[in-house]
């Protein structure tokens, strides 16, 4: 279970404002792809495009084609809701739901969409999901404890267990590891490692040793100055990229020359 | 896994997004028109009064001769009451933002929101039965003592009902408003713009001077203005504390009357015009309090622009 | 600062020209001791001594002050003095009317009879009786706690749902277009409108609508409901404002609908606060007596239908019973009831505004640690 996304003539406007100008990327299945860039290039609002997610930004909107496996997202009469339940995302700060347990933030996908489902099969999915995680092992004696007493990494990983949980084709990470100690940050690296046997993997990340480390491919964003719209400027196999960049400006950005 | 298409999807789900985002729309748009039907319905149940010939009106001489000396009586009480409560709840917002222990501070603060907490009849109970009593001989005082201002002419009231004592009553009511909201504001102060007094080797006082009071202005007016509204409004403390009668100068006297006691007394068994007379009396309550309000709400937006906060 | 330079030996430089620290307790012995003999002289009571005390000590403090540490630092003194002052006079009032309702309420409330009976045939006959002969005091408050009851858990069936429904759409769906912006603005306005001008226009409402003179229990939950609604829309927005929208996005990235991340996620985070919102409103109007006057009338008896006849409440029955004794000649035995109910009433508000802290605390999001 793991599609491919293809995004053709992507724009991005905030109101009036061009935030992303014209992206064209192809994002093979079963692989990680790391997007870099420096701040503000917006490479974070792009992943959030690829879900719909930036449509909870108010007066956010898109032009161009997202294709998943071929079927536009941005088609006519396509729900943002069954979007989004076939692309996951985990964000920059873990977000266990408070009010819940650490078993119903795995199935809060389930549950809040009110889908039926067996205790057996409830249970099945919970242990499935968190072992998926790598969290199992850590939480399997307190299930019924609130997710917030975790962590900070094991909330995140919490947060990529109710993420596959619903079983979705493509998982996007928004930053994961920004908030977390390098302990934590290795756990969830080698957790993307595994993921991707399974599932397409996007990942914004700020950390270029992070990208090195975990994508197969890598998209570098930049932006021309404040007030301009960011740009993909050059994308392809993570080594190429960090060893033998095309652009100037890739190379000046891996090197640590800005950003 | 299935590969659903993306244009299928649980159509009761989107649905029930429909359903909920016009029920919560609705609600919003009832509050509107709940305004708008206050508005309209005491515009219609008045109009008879407003338009009624002068005789069939309470008094004889119209609607405006009915109304006026009663809307003095309104501003009279409301003001005494800003009098007395404006420098008290400065004090006690101040005292506890900035004087008293800290860990004694929001138990004090709760204890000045009992203070809100009390009904209002019972303040009126409470003014009636027991200030009233309490306060006459100080009224004997200043009509012996101060009677050559008209405000304290003699006699004074034997049984200590007057304007005065209402107005001390409605303070009692609106202190803890104009005390919660300043505190709020005084809470808010930069802590850097004390600090930088502090370190100039300023006084506590000083520093309030410089720091707090300068900041928490509009914040303390518009408190006030809100007071203000309050005690226009309030009902009970005058009707139970209130020996009401025709418009007089001396505070000390019985006599006067405000709106909302005048329709809370009559109301009940008034009947045919009288029952639109009150009615009107409200709608004039209604427009004079909207207007404080409105004010204090202006002072309170312009405020915000200026101090920064978001 | 404003002291001598000459140094002081055995005090630090740091205190010198300082008042020392016991300064204050010697002012506020003296003045005691003053106080209390010029009272004496004018006739002795506990709240003038108080009240010359209190000058005698900030005149005291405040000179000494000044003739030691110089103008600054008695112009603080003074200024501490008065905050201080005006504390204790706002708790001058809280005491007296608390005092006042325990001291004239025990007795009528120790009544038998007085919770569970109403005053359904109760006549001026037997409270002159009561005066004359020494009778027990007949009567009681079970038909106004009925009508309080009713009337407040009516308003609260409409203005709940109205008031969250409306915070719901201000904060999830308003984004600032021109309706929310309005919404709000009218939601401040009516915060403001005057208790008796709500009962006027449930009145005016019911009068155009169903017919002159129609005074029953619905009209008072209406009008009640108009000063709750703004009241449990403000405190719900504010708890609403504060549920993180990382969680919103979460929910939203696992495909959950909109109106179900927030009636499954964003209102059980806030629940605790909205809860607690919700009972100080009905705090707030179950005191309101203005709007009842108007609106229910004034009953004697039971009345369990809030849709016909008139109905008595809490804060009505005080005040027709202090304005209008069923014994006009001998009106002790209805200022007791009064003095009973009021403290009945007193003790509900606070055993709701209790409450309210209690619920906030119970129902706070649990944090594991």
């Amino acid at each position: 279970m793991s599609k491919r996304i293809d995004v053709k003539d992507l724009n991005v406007y905030y109101g009036k404002f061009l935030a992303v100008e014209d992206v064209n990327i192809n994002i093979e299945a079963k692989s990680v792809t790391a997007f870099i860039g420096p701040s503000g290039c917006g490479k974070s609002t792009f992943l959030r495009t690829l879900n719909r997610m930036h449509e909870v930004i108010p007066g956010a909107r898109v032009e161009g084609e997202v294709l998943l496996d071929g079927d536009n997202l941005y088609g006519p009469g396509v729900d943002p809701v069954t979007v989004r339940s076939q692309i996951g995302m985990v964000f920059q700060r873990p977000n266990p739901f408070p009010t819940m347990s650490i078993r119903d933030n795995v199935l809060a996908g389930v549950k809040l969409n009110n889908q039926k489902m067996s205790k057996g099969e409830a249970d099945v999915l919970v242990e499935r999901s968190l072992q998926g995680a790598n969290l199992w092992n850590e939480v399997k004696d307190r299930l019924a404890k609130p997710g917030s007493g975790l962590s900070g990494g094991q909330q995140q990983r919490l947060c990529i267990a109710r993420a596959i949980a619903v079983e979705p084709q493509v998982i996007l990470m928004d930053e994961p590891c920004s908030a977390l100690d390098p302990i934590s940050t290795l756990a969830i690296e080698d957790l993307i490692n595994e993921l991707k046997d399974q599932y397409t993997v996007v990942i914004v990340t700020h950390n270029m040793q992070q990208a090195a480390r975990v994508s197969n491919k890598t998209a570098f964003f930049n932006i021309a100055g404040t007030g301009k719209p960011g740009r993909l400027i050059e994308y392809g196999d993570t080594h190429t990229m960090f060893s033998n960049p095309t652009q100037k400006a890739t190379e000046d950005y891996v090197s640590g020359r800005f950003g | 896994m299935t590969t659903t298409s993306l244009t299928t999807s649980r159509g009761a789900g989107r649905a029930g997004d429909k359903v909920f985002s016009a029920a919560t729309l609705a609600a919003g748009c009832l509050i509107l028109a709940v305004l708008f039907g206050v508005a309209l319905f005491l515009l219609i149940q008045a109009f008879p009064a407003l338009v009624a010939s002068p005789d069939e009106i309470q008094g004889g001489k119209g609607f405006f001769s009915y109304i006026w000396p009663i809307v003095i009586g309104t501003l009279i009480a409301a003001v005494i009451a800003l009098v007395i409560a404006t420098p008290v709840a400065i004090g006690v917002a101040l005292f506890i933002s900035h004087f008293a222990p800290r860990k004694l501070a929001s138990g004090l603060g709760y204890v000045i929101d009992l203070l809100a907490a009390i009904p209002s009849v019972v303040y009126g109970a409470w003014g009636a039965a027991f200030l009233a009593k309490e306060i006459s001989p100080a009224y004997n005082w200043l009509a012996n003592n101060m009677g050559w201002l008209p405000i304290f002419q003699g006699p004074a009231s034997a049984t200590g009902k007057t304007i005065l004592t209402a107005g001390i009553v409605l303070s009692v009511m609106i202190l803890p408003i104009i005390t919660s909201l300043s505190r709020e504001i005084f809470l808010q102060t930069p802590k850097l713009h004390e600090e930088a007094a502090l370190a100039l080797g300023a006084t506590r006082w000083e520093m309030i001077r410089m720091a707090v009071l300068p900041f928490g202005r509009p914040g303390v007016i518009s408190a006030v203005m809100l007071g203000l509204g309050r005690a226009l409004g309030e009902t009970m403390a005058v009707a139970l504390v209130l020996s009401s009668g025709a418009l007089t100068a001396s505070l000390i006297q019985s006599g006067n009357q405000t709106i909302a006691a005048e329709i809370a007394l009559n109301f009940p068994e008034a009947s045919g015009l009288k029952v639109n007379t009150l009615i009107a009396a409200g709608l004039v309550l209604f427009v004079i309090t909207l207007g404080v309000n409105m004010i204090a709400r202006w002072i309170i937006s312009r405020h915000k622009e200026f101090s920064g906060a978001n | 600062m404003t002291a001598t330079l000459t140094p002081v030996k055995k005090r630090s430089a740091l205190t010198k020209g300082q008042l020392p620290k016991w300064a204050p307790y010697l002012v506020l012995g003296i003045a005691l001791v003053l106080g209390a003999a010029i009272l004496a002289l004018i006739g002795f009571n506990a709240l003038g001594w108080g009240l010359v005390s209190a000058i005698i000590f900030a005149i005291g403090l405040v000179g000494w002050s000044g003739a030691v540490e110089g103008s600054r630092r008695a112009k603080d003194k003074l200024a501490t003095c008065l905050v201080v002052g005006a504390f204790l006079i706002a708790l001058l009032p809280l005491f007296s009317v608390i005092w006042t309702v325990l001291v004239n309420g025990l007795p009528g409330l120790m009544d038998p009879g007085f919770l569970t009976t109403s005053m359904n045939g109760v006549t001026g006959a037997f409270d002159n009786k009561t005066v004359e002969e020494g009778a027990p005091v007949v009567g009681g408050i079970f038909h106004a706690l009925i009508g309080t009851l009713l009337i407040t858990v009516l308003a609260t069936i409409i203005s709940v749902p109205v008031g969250l429904l409306t915070a719901v759409y201000l904060v999830e769906y308003g984004n600032d277009r021109p309706l929310a912006r309005a919404i709000t603005f009218f939601v401040d306005v009516m915060t403001g409108i005057p208790s008796i001008v709500a009962g006027l226009f449930a009145a005016a409402f019911f009068f155009a609508v169903v017919g002159p003179g129609t005074k029953t229990g619905a009209v008072a939950a209406v009008a009640l409901s108009v000063l709750m609604i703004p009241v449990v829309v403000r405190s719900s927005e504010e708890m609403l404002k504060i549920v993180p929208n990382e969680l919103r996005e979460a929910a939203y990235a696992l495909g959950v609908r909109k109106w179900r991340t927030i009636l499954k996620v964003v209102i059980p985070t806030a629940i605790s606060g909205i809860a607690s919102g919700v009972t100080l409103a009905i705090a707030r109007v179950i005191g309101e007596t203005a709007p009842i006057l108007v609106t229910a009338g004034f009953a004697t008896s039971i009345n369990y239908n809030v849709f016909s006849g008139w109905m008595a409440s809490l804060p009505t029955f005080i005040y027709t019973q202090i304005l209008n004794p069923t014994s006009p000649s001998n009106p002790d035995p209805s200022s007791q009831r009064a003095w009973g109910a009021a403290l009945v009433l007193i003790i509900l508000v606070m055993v709701l505004n209790l409450g309210a802290r209690l619920i906030a605390r119970m129902f706070a999001p649990k944090t594991g640690r």
